[in-house]
């Protein structure tokens, strides 16, 4: 039965293995994957997609799934097999027919996901990574999934489950195991668009403060058209007096992003929306798509105008793929009333991946592959998806350029700082009284959003997620802007009962789980600092272990080749510069080394399998 | 003044190190002027016969005998200089981290395409067998790091002379550059 997955490496060249394995394989599961390769029109691109349907039509994407595949779309095996053992959301054994993923994020943890993970486990009868003998329910967990205001929360094939607690667990359960579908589980929906036909979803808005951007009302299509009346580069200059950063976190002024893929060569232009919204602790996109995608969209066309693009793509996170029909609808809506009148916009799901929010590794997944970060120079602008000059944007850039083309570069530039103008939509969870989204002007300080959403017990604050930095109380007066404390919106509250180092353990942890795993720094170094951080916690540390875990953490950051492995260090640095007393009440100040090592545990399995008795070590 | 006493040993290694060690060529004429050694494979010295101020270990520990030879090196050198990508890392021995140790020796002694005799070796003066192949920093305290499969003659010698005579070690680039 598994000799074609020996054979099979070579197998578009050889009639008679392919044969062979027709023979062999069920005849409806051959049927069906012929289906779908067709029915997205045996595109590369489109691989994920294919995947994913023969995911939900199977059960799982099996050995002999992913042969079908290759052959069907002309590709070797080894290349599916990339993309399936790539994404998180993907697998090769069965995830049951219901597959829960709870989200296992920081913030989860301070919101009880332990006891949400234990009454998941007593209902169902099975541990979280396994699926019940029957293959009825499959409990997995993964990473923050957007829903930082409203943990616990899990996804349950696609859709969203929020502010969970036992009893809604019971629920669920209950109703999975009557054989519900899961939509029919969401008792109440949340507020705003929500509750919308097409999303029916209990999840929040949350909007705590509404400011003079993005959640401010405008008429829908008046900024194409406005845009229309300028040239190009008209529309790029007022990006540039406007200084508008990119919201993602990096700061990359738009105009400039704009006006480099508005010159570079190729036969078309791509403009790409950045909508895999990862970072833990950051749900501010989800709202946007919620409320105000049309905004979006219409960013999106005035983009396309600007750098000679017809043609757009929304990279959805397959955590928001519960909004994908709805966006869809909003789309149609837009080419009905002519806002979208000479720009197509598509919407791709990822699947799963952090590191797809880093925008070449965004483009690779975009393009059907694995999400791995590409080479730079060429740079997307120059060099894009499938080869042509892209801009790649974050959701609120394209709300914010929306308004700038309104009301003018100079309008935006008097908000903010002389560095960072306009507003941020900061997504804010932890320990405070009012979580959600809060538009502020850049340079509002942490205290000042530490008193609007009541977390005033605060005694430390990670600003920009995991990869940002995480404060003391003795920096709250410090300004959330670019030339400060740069974000792309996360900002987690860590109240005065939580232990600093479990958050810190938690990003580390969260960073070995999306490393991509190309370059060593990343993929070796994340693990090694989880390792040492954990011999700290557990009071084997030395000053020497402080020491080494400080150099390495600069050895990761400089000698990773992407966003990921150049910032998963920071967790560990910025507690160390900030909370220093914490590590050395940890270690051993008399000891120069301790060892982790277990002489009588280390030796016990071979022992055993050759039947002798272990002697205790003679030292 | 009496000469820097110096030991060496090949743990869980090919000896590919000290053979590179060798690779000082005639210099050993000006080393032996600079250093004793004590326990090494150099002068077959077996057991240690006094405190050494410099223990050189290739390889990494895969047996108790391994983790016992380590500590007694640590115990009677000032410093200890792990010696090599098997002694920092683990090195190719290593390779079987990934698979349970029982499953390596049923395959090696039972199940193997080669195997006649099926039993797995349990005399009681054979090394345990460990879980996985350690590098020698988990075991005991490691002061420097010598790396390179093998490390180059050149770098072997500079940080010993180095270290005997306090000067500061040059390490140029192609030291410790490997392809």
């Amino acid at each position: 039965m598994f000799l074609p997955v020996i054979i099979f490496g070579n197998l578009e060249n050889n009639y008679f293995i392919g044969s062979f394995y027709s023979i062999i394989i069920k005849e409806g599961t051959m049927g069906s994957i012929k289906g779908i390769v067709e029915k997205h029109g045996k595109d590369k691109t489109r691989l994920l997609d294919i995947i994913r349907d023969v995911q939900s039509d199977l059960g799982c994407v099996s050995e002999e799934s992913v042969l079908q595949i290759a052959k069907e779309m002309g590709l070797s095996k080894v290349e599916v097999d990339g993309v399936v053992t790539f994404y998180h959301f993907f697998s090769k054994t069965p995830v049951g027919k219901y597959s829960v993923y709870l989200n296992n994020s920081a913030v989860a943890y301070m919101m009880g996901y332990s006891e949400i993970q234990k009454a998941f486990e007593k209902e169902v009868g099975c541990s979280f990574g396994q699926t019940t003998p029957d293959g009825t329910i499959g409990l997995f967990t993964t990473s923050c999934i957007g829903m930082n205001d409203q943990e616990p929360a899990a996804i349950i094939n696609g859709t969203v489950f929020t502010s969970l607690t036992a009893e809604k667990v019971r629920d669920i359960v209950s109703g999975m195991k009557s054989g519900k579908d899961v939509r029919d589980l969401v008792k109440q929906y949340g507020d705003g668009l929500n509750q919308s036909e097409l999303v029916k979803s209990m999840v929040n808005n949350n909007i705590q403060k509404k400011g003079q951007v993005v959640f401010s009302p405008y008429e829908t299509g008046s900024a194409i058209k406005k845009a229309a009346s300028m040239t190009p580069e008209q529309v790029i200059e007022e990006m540039k007096i406007s200084n508008l950063r990119g919201r993602g976190g990096a700061g990359f002024p738009t105009g400039m992003k704009w006006e480099f893929c508005r010159k570079a060569e190729g036969a078309k232009h791509y403009v790409v929306c950045n909508a895999d919204e990862g970072e833990p602790g950051t749900f501010k996109d989800r709202v946007i798509l919620t409320e105000i995608p049309h905004m979006l969209f219409e960013g999106m066309a005035i983009a396309g105008f600007a750098v000679g693009a017809k043609e757009g793509i929304l990279y959805l996170r397959a955590e928001y793929a519960y909004l994908k029909a709805y966006l869809e609808n909003v789309l149609s809506d837009l080419k009905k009333k002519g806002v979208l009148a000479s720009f197509d916009i598509k919407i791709k799901l990822g699947a799963g991946a952090y590191i797809c929010g880093e925008e070449s590794a965004l483009i690779e997944s975009a393009e059907g592959k694995r999400g791995e970060p590409r080479n730079r120079p060429p740079f997307p602008v120059q060099y894009g998806y499938l080869g042509y000059p892209t801009t790649v944007n974050n959701v609120e850039t394209f709300c914010s350029a929306v308004k700038i083309v309104l009301e003018g570069g100079a309008w935006y530039k008097k908000m903010g700082t002389a560095q960072s103008a306009g507003t941020k939509l900061l997504s804010v969870s932890g320990d405070c009284k009012k979580p959600g989204i809060y538009e502020v002007e850049f340079g509002t300080t942490v205290k000042t959003l530490l008193e609007e959403c009541e977390g005033r017990t605060a005694v430390a604050v990670q600003v920009g997620g995991p990869s940002g930095s995480c404060i003391g109380k003795k920096d709250f007066g410090r300004r959330i802007c670019y030339d400060d404390l740069a974000t792309g919106g996360s900002v987690i509250i860590i109240g005065p009962d939580r232990n600093i180092l479990d958050v810190v353990h938690n990003f580390m942890e969260f960073f070995v789980e999306e490393s991509c795993g190309w370059c060593v720094p990343c993929r070796a170094g994340n693990v090694l600092l989880l390792k040492k951080l954990e011999k700290i916690m557990n009071g084997k540390g030395t000053k020497s272990d402080l020491e080494e875990i400080e150099s390495w953490c600069k050895i990761v950051k400089a000698g990773s080749r992407c966003g990921l492995g150049q910032t998963s260090p920071n967790p560990i640095l910025t507690t160390l510069q900030n909370f220093r007393e914490i590590y050395d009440s940890k270690i051993n100040k008399d000891l120069d080394f301790i060892t982790e090592f277990d002489f009588a545990a280390a030796v016990k399995d071979s022992c055993e399998a050759a039947g002798r008795k272990p002697h205790a070590e003679e030292h | 003044m009496s000469k820097p006493v110096v030991a060496t040993a090949s743990l869980a290694g090919c000896f590919g190190c000290h053979m590179s060690f060798l690779d000082i060529d005639d210099r050993i004429l000006q080393l032996i002027e600079l250093v004793e050694f004590n326990k090494s494979p150099v002068d077959d010295i077996k057991k240690f016969t006094k405190m050494c101020d410099i223990g050189i270990i290739e390889g990494g520990c895969c047996n108790s005998e391994n983790v016992e030879n380590l500590r007694e090196f640590r115990k009677h050198c000032k410093i200890l200089i792990s010696l090599g990508e098997c002694a920092i890392m683990g090195g190719l021995p290593a390779m079987r981290n990934g698979i349970p140790v029982r499953e390596c020796l049923e395959e090696a002694y039972l199940n193997g395409p080669t195997v006649d005799d099926n039993i797995i070796p349990n005399d009681d003066e054979l090394p345990m067998i460990l879980d996985k192949v350690y590098p020698c920093h988990e075991i005991v305290k490691i002061d420097y790091f010598l790396p390179g499969c093998p490390p180059r003659a050149d770098l072997i010698w500079e940080a010993l002379v180095a270290l005997v005579t306090g000067k500061e070690l040059t390490l140029p680039y192609e030291a410790f550059k490997f392809d």
